[in-house]
C-alpha cells in the first residue's frame, strides 16, 4: 500500500501541487522587507554607533582627560594629550579618533567614568576619503550635541544592566 | 500583412505594399516584444520576491516599474568584456545568434486571427527547428570563451535542451495529430470556440503537464537551470561574458520563456480564442487573450522557480529519457488509437 500511495503522489505531482499550495501563501503574506533608506530596523539602546563627545547640561565638556579609553582601546585608535586649563580644571587639548582603526568594541564607552566618551546610534557617517574618518575634538564634540537627546535615552535605558 | 490592402489602394504594386506592411509589422511585434519582455523580468522578480516574503525590486519608478530599463541602461553602458584567449568573432556572435533565433520564432506565432508575420502550414516544424538551433548559440557562446567551465555549462546546457526537444517533438505530434495540421492557427482553430475544444480538456491533458516541465527543461529555467545553478556555479556557458552580450544571452533566454508559454497557450490553451465564448468575454480582442493565458503561464513559471528545489543532473537526464519520453511516445500512439477508434483519421 505504501507503494502504491508513493506511485499514486507521485504521478498525481502531489508534491508539486502541495509546493504550489504553500507558495502561494506566502505570496499573500504580509512582507517582511525594511525599505532600508526609508525604513529602518529597531536598534538596542547598547547598540555602538559612530563616536560622540558629551557635555553637561550646563555645557561644560564631560572627559576630565583620564586617559582610560586611551589605555583600554584594543586597536590604539585613540589619541589624548591634556593640559590644565586656565581655570586650573584638566582638560584634554587634543582628543582624536582614527575611525579606520576602531572596531567599534565598545571599550572606550565602558571605561570612561563620566560617560563622555560614548557610541550613539548613528551608523550613516561613511565618507569619501580616509583622512574625513580621522575624526578630532571639535568633531566628536559637535557628534555629542548633534546626538545628545538619543545618547542620554539610551544611557537611562542601558543604566539598569550597566 | 494588415496593412497590404490599404498600401495596395494607395497605388503600390503587391510586392512593395507587402514588403513594407510586413517590416512596419515586424518592428512592431519586436518592440512590442521586448518592451513586455521588460515588465516580464520585472513581474519575473516580484513573484519570487513574493513567494520569499520580500517585496522585491520597488525603487526605480512607481513599484519598481522601470528596474528592467535601468538595468538595461546599466548593461548596455557597461565594458563588454572579451577574454585575452577568446575566441572574439565567435565569441560575440553566440549571444547576436541566441537572441536572434529566439526572435526569429516569434514570426510564425498567431497572435490573432491574421496577424501573424508568416503563417506558414509547417508552423510547428519551423518552431521546433528554430528552438534547435538555439543551442548553437549556447554551444559557440561556451566554446569560444576559452574557458572550461564556461564550455562545460554549455555541454551541459545542450544535452539538456536537447534531451527535451526528443519528447518535446512527440508531445508536438499527438498536438498536431488532433488539430491535424501543422500551422499554427489552424491549430488555434481547431479549438474554437472555447474552453470546451481546448486541447487541455481532451486526451492531450498529460501531454500538457509534460510540455509544461519539458519546457521548463528547454529553457534552462528552475528547477532544471543546472547550466547556470547560480548559487553552485556561475552562470554556465555565460560565465565569460558581460555587458551587452550577455543582455542579449539573457534576453534569448527570457524570449524563449515567453514562447514556451505562447505555444503552451496556443497548443493546449486555445491560442486567442476566449475561456467562455459568450457576450461580454468574446468581444475582448484576441490578442488581449493571448497576452493573458502567456502571462498566467509565465506566472507558473515563475512559481515554479520559486517552490522547486534544483534538480541534480542524474534526475534530470533520467526524467527526460526514461520517463518523459517513453509517456509521450504511448501517448502519441494511444492519441493516435483514439482518433482512429473515434474515425477523425484513418
Amino acid at each position: 500500500m505504501a507503494w502504491l500511495d508513493r506511485s499514486a503522489r507521485s504521478i498525481f505531482l502531489w508534491d508539486l501541487v502541495v509546493g504550489f499550495y504553500v507558495g502561494l501563501r506566502y505570496f499573500f503574506a504580509p512582507k517582511k522587507t525594511v525599505n532600508f533608506p526609508f525604513e529602518r530596523g529597531p536598534l538596542s539602546p547598547r547598540f555602538r554607533g559612530e563616536h560622540a563627545l558629551r557635555r553637561y547640561p550646563s555645557g561644560e565638556e564631560r572627559c576630565i582627560a583620564c586617559k582610560l579609553c586611551e589605555a583600554v582601546c584594543p586597536a590604539q585608535c585613540i589619541i589624548i594629550e591634556a593640559e590644565p586649563r586656565d581655570d586650573g580644571s584638566r582638560r584634554t587639548t587634543r582628543y582624536d579618533i582614527d575611525m579606520t582603526k576602531c572596531i567599534y568594541c565598545g571599550l572606550c564607552e565602558e571605561a570612561c567614568p563620566v560617560d563622555a566618551i560614548v557610541e550613539g546610534p548613528n551608523i550613516d557617517f561613511s565618507t569619501e576619503t580616509r583622512e574625513e574618518l580621522y575624526y578630532d575634538k571639535t568633531r566628536l564634540l559637535a557628534n555629542g550635541d548633534r546626538w545628545e537627546v538619543e545618547l542620554a535615552k539610551n544611557l537611562e535605558l542601558d543604566a539598569p544592566y550597566r | 500583412m494588415l496593412l497590404t490592402p490599404w498600401l495596395q489602394s494607395l497605388g503600390l504594386p503587391y510586392a512593395a505594399a507587402w514588403l513594407i506592411s510586413q517590416s512596419v509589422f515586424i518592428v512592431i511585434l519586436s518592440v512590442a516584444l521586448l518592451v513586455m519582455l521588460a515588465f516580464l523580468l520585472l513581474f519575473d522578480r516580484k513573484v519570487w520576491a513574493a513567494v520569499q516574503i520580500r517585496r522585491g525590486p520597488n525603487v526605480v519608478g512607481a513599484f519598481g516599474l522601470l528596474q528592467s530599463f535601468a538595468d538595461f541602461i546599466k548593461f548596455v553602458l557597461k565594458e563588454a568584456v572579451v577574454p585575452a584567449g577568446a575566441n572574439k568573432g565567435v565569441f560575440l556572435l553566440a549571444p547576436l545568434v541566441a537572441f536572434t533565433l529566439a526572435l526569429a520564432a516569434w514570426a510564425v506565432v498567431p497572435l490573432n486571427p491574421g496577424w501573424v508575420v508568416a503563417d506558414i502550414n509547417v508552423g510547428i516544424l519551423y518552431l521546433f527547428a528554430i528552438s534547435s538551433l538555439g543551442v548553437y548559440g549556447i554551444i559557440m557562446g561556451g566554446w569560444a570563451s576559452n574557458s572550461k567551465y564556461a564550455f562545460l555549462g554549455s555541454l551541459r546546457s545542450a544535452a539538456q535542451m536537447v534531451s527535451y526537444e526528443v519528447s518535446i517533438g512527440f508531445i508536438l505530434i499527438t498536438v498536431l495529430l488532433f488539430a491535424g495540421s501543422l500551422n499554427l492557427s489552424a491549430i488555434v482553430r481547431a479549438q474554437a470556440p472555447d474552453i470546451r475544444h481546448w486541447f487541455v480538456i481532451s486526451p492531450l491533458f498529460p501531454m500538457f503537464i509534460l510540455f509544461f516541465v519539458s519546457a521548463l527543461a528547454e529553457t534552462n529555467r528552475p528547477p532544471f537551470d543546472l547550466p547556470e545553478a547560480e548559487s553552485e556555479l556561475v552562470a554556465g556557458f555565460a560565465v565569460e561574458y558581460s555587458s551587452t552580450p550577455y543582455l542579449l544571452f539573457m534576453c534569448g533566454e527570457y524570449l524563449n520563456v515567453v514562447l514556451m508559454c505562447a505555444m503552451a497557450s496556443i497548443l493546449f490553451f486555445g491560442g486567442w480564442l476566449p475561456v467562455v465564448d459568450i457576450w461580454p468575454l468574446n468581444v475582448v480582442p484576441g490578442v488581449i487573450w493571448l497576452l493573458l493565458k502567456i502571462w498566467f503561464f509565465f506566472f507558473l513559471f515563475a512559481m515554479v522557480k520559486a517552490i522547486v528545489p534544483r534538480y541534480r543532473y542524474d534526475q534530470l537526464m533520467r526524467l527526460g529519457w526514461k520517463v518523459f519520453l517513453p509517456i509521450s511516445l504511448a501517448w502519441v500512439l494511444i492519441s493516435a488509437g483514439y482518433l482512429f477508434a473515434i474515425g477523425r483519421i484513418s
